[in-house]
């Protein structure tokens, strides 16, 4: 456990900001941390950026641990623990396609980084998003390639983002490589299209957490039965397709499987 | 080598997973099996469903881990599903676990479960953690534990085997209690009381403030506890408590218990911890001329 003081706060839009903190890390994009309040809770977060001195996480409000964040000021301490899990491959030579719905962009502008690092440009960032409003990294992103969807087409093109996706994969035939993250049943669209026109993929998924190490079996997903905080939360297509429960239900703190439709 | 039986039913290897431990989901217990446990204990099924206590429940360290869940569970209908599932998946032992605040819900919960298809029942009598909702454990109490064993025997023919706590000062009276009331197994043991507090934070980690103690730190004194109650009574023995490694396991036999409970080892040793763990044992084994367990069960107890 590390008792962290945050460093920088960043408002990316009215639900959503970026909290930075001063510690190396040493993450891999779609790795993520457990962040505790003392008394509030302890909740996993995806890493959005990490340069060795400074890690950051983009953190939607929404609940109780989120409520108490938003009021959280330079110099105030949190817990963190980690980098927990499996993250993206980084593969230095291949086309990629991110899909990125919502505070999905989190972990696919780390690899977007992470890539041009390694010396690949080769990347068109989809963002989906409801509107104009609620984008997230526009500014952070702009030496890639953006493509932008949005729900009322304030921005870019109006509609979704795996209409673009669809487009970009048949635009040519030169390889590419896909990598999602975003509300689930987008990331299920993205992996039936991959499916499709077989693209290889990577998708960062998210279930409920406790333990972070493969033990309380809270995160088991059926019917392969791994958990996802070890083996995930970044897994491949290949994975993906033989997680039954992908798309289809979730399970709540207690266990009980919560459908999404 | 290390087939073993245990309550007439046969085991292909000691090792049984402990309940609270992954568990939660029949893909879950079917991978625990697929990585060589001889058994599985599901996670502890109380009538309705509870969320547990929120995070942080659960800190590793390099000796030790602690936890305070807090009893999470989807309640007993879901889990005779995962339980029905399982069973479609594989014949491996299955045991249930079942928690109630009173002895009238463990019988509920004993009838309720007995048309899953489970193998053996195991009341868990002794959770650290709940004692802000519950009271002090059961386990604490020869009474508590005499009512209880009776209540569910009459309510059920699955056999039943009774979780005791290292927290009891009398565990071998406990233990004896049990055995008294009808008990077909002891499982000993549960978690040691415990916390972890954050310096810098000057607070508790655990967000229920205290919890149990599993991992290598519980090993010897779950050890003694099995030594103690083998001395005692008859009845098999579960044991429970930091067991890592195939010595370990030996070592658990040679104080007198018939199955060895695996938990903590899956952090330790990686989900694959029962194929390294029984990896070890026939190695011991082997080099000591030790032809199956029964020649070394309780081999200690004089």
């Amino acid at each position: 456990m590390h008792s962290l003081k945050i460093t920088k706060i960043i408002d990316e839009t009215s639900s959503v900001k970026t909290f930075y903190f001063p510690h190396n890390l040493k993450s891999r994009p779609g790795q993520f941390v457990m962040l505790w309040l003392p008394g509030i809770d302890q909740k996993p977060f995806s890493i959005s950026f990490d340069d060795g001195r400074t890690f950051g996480l983009t953190i939607f409000k929404r609940g109780a641990l989120t409520d108490k964040l938003f009021e959280m000021k330079i110099n105030d301490r949190v817990g963190i623990d980690g980098p927990y899990g499996v993250g993206f491959s980084i593969k230095p030579d291949i086309h990629h396609i991110m899909v990125a719905g919502g505070y999905g962009a989190a972990p696919l502008a780390f690899l977007a980084e992470e890539l041009i690092i390694k010396g690949n440009n080769n990347i068109d960032f989809c963002i989906g998003a409801k509107n104009k409003d609620s984008l997230l990294f526009t500014q952070r992103l702009n030496n890639i390639r953006l493509r932008i969807a949005t729900d009322d087409g304030s921005s870019g093109q109006k509609g979704l983002i795996t209409d673009l996706l669809k487009n970009i994969i048949t635009a040519d035939s030169r390889p590419k490589f896909i990598v999602t993250c975003g509300p689930e049943l987008m990331e299920k669209k993205v992996l039936d299209i991959c499916n499709q026109y077989n693209v290889d993929a990577e998708i960062c998924l998210e279930r409920y957490m406790k333990c972070g190490v493969g033990i309380c079996g809270q995160c088991a997903m059926d019917d392969l039965g791994i958990c996802l905080c070890t083996h995930g939360p970044v897994v491949t297509r290949e994975v993906a397709n033989k997680i039954k429960e992908f798309g289809v239900y979730h399970r709540e703190k207690s266990g009980k499987k919560k459908y999404f439709i | 080598m290390l087939q073993t039986n245990f309550l007439k039913k046969q085991f292909s290897n000691p090792l049984v997973l402990a309940s609270g431990i992954l568990g939660l989901t029949a893909a879950s217990l079917h991978r625990t099996v697929q990585n060589g446990a001889g058994g599985v204990t599901a996670k502890s099924v109380s009538l309705e469903p509870r969320p547990g206590h929120p995070n942080p429940v659960i800190i590793s360290k390099k000796y030790y881990i602690l936890n305070a869940v807090g009893l999470s569970n989807p309640g007993v209908v879901e889990a005779v599903k995962e339980f029905i599932k399982f069973k479609q998946l594989c014949a491996t032992p299955l045991i249930a676990s079942i928690f109630g605040g009173h002895h009238d819900e463990f019988g509920e919960l004993a009838e309720k479960i007995s048309a899953a298809p489970i193998d053996f029942l195991e009341l868990n009598l002794s959770c650290p953690n709940v004692s802000h909702e519950f009271g002090r454990p059961f386990a604490f109490s020869t009474e508590a534990v005499t009512i209880i064993t009776k209540k569910v025997k009459e309510k059920t023919k699955i056999p039943i085997i009774i979780k005791l706590s290292p927290n009891a000062s009398n565990i071998t009276e406990i233990a004896k209690a049990a055995e008294a009331a009808g008990a077909d197994a002891i499982c000993a043991v549960n978690t040691l009381s415990g916390m972890a507090i954050d310096v810098k934070m000057r607070q508790p980690i655990l967000h229920n403030k205290h919890g149990g103690v599993s991992g290598p730190a519980l090993f010897p004194v779950a050890l003694k506890c099995v030594y103690d109650i083998c001395s005692t009574i008859k009845i098999p023995i579960i044991g429970t408590g930091g067991v890592t490694s195939g010595e370990d396991a030996l070592a658990m036999i040679m104080a007198g218990a018939t199955l060895v409970g695996i938990g903590s080892a899956v952090y330790y040793r990686g989900e694959n911890a029962f194929n390294k763990i029984t990896d070890e044992m026939e190695k011991i084994m082997t080099e000591e001329g030790i032809k199956n367990l029964e020649e070394i069960r309780g081999i200690c107890i004089h």
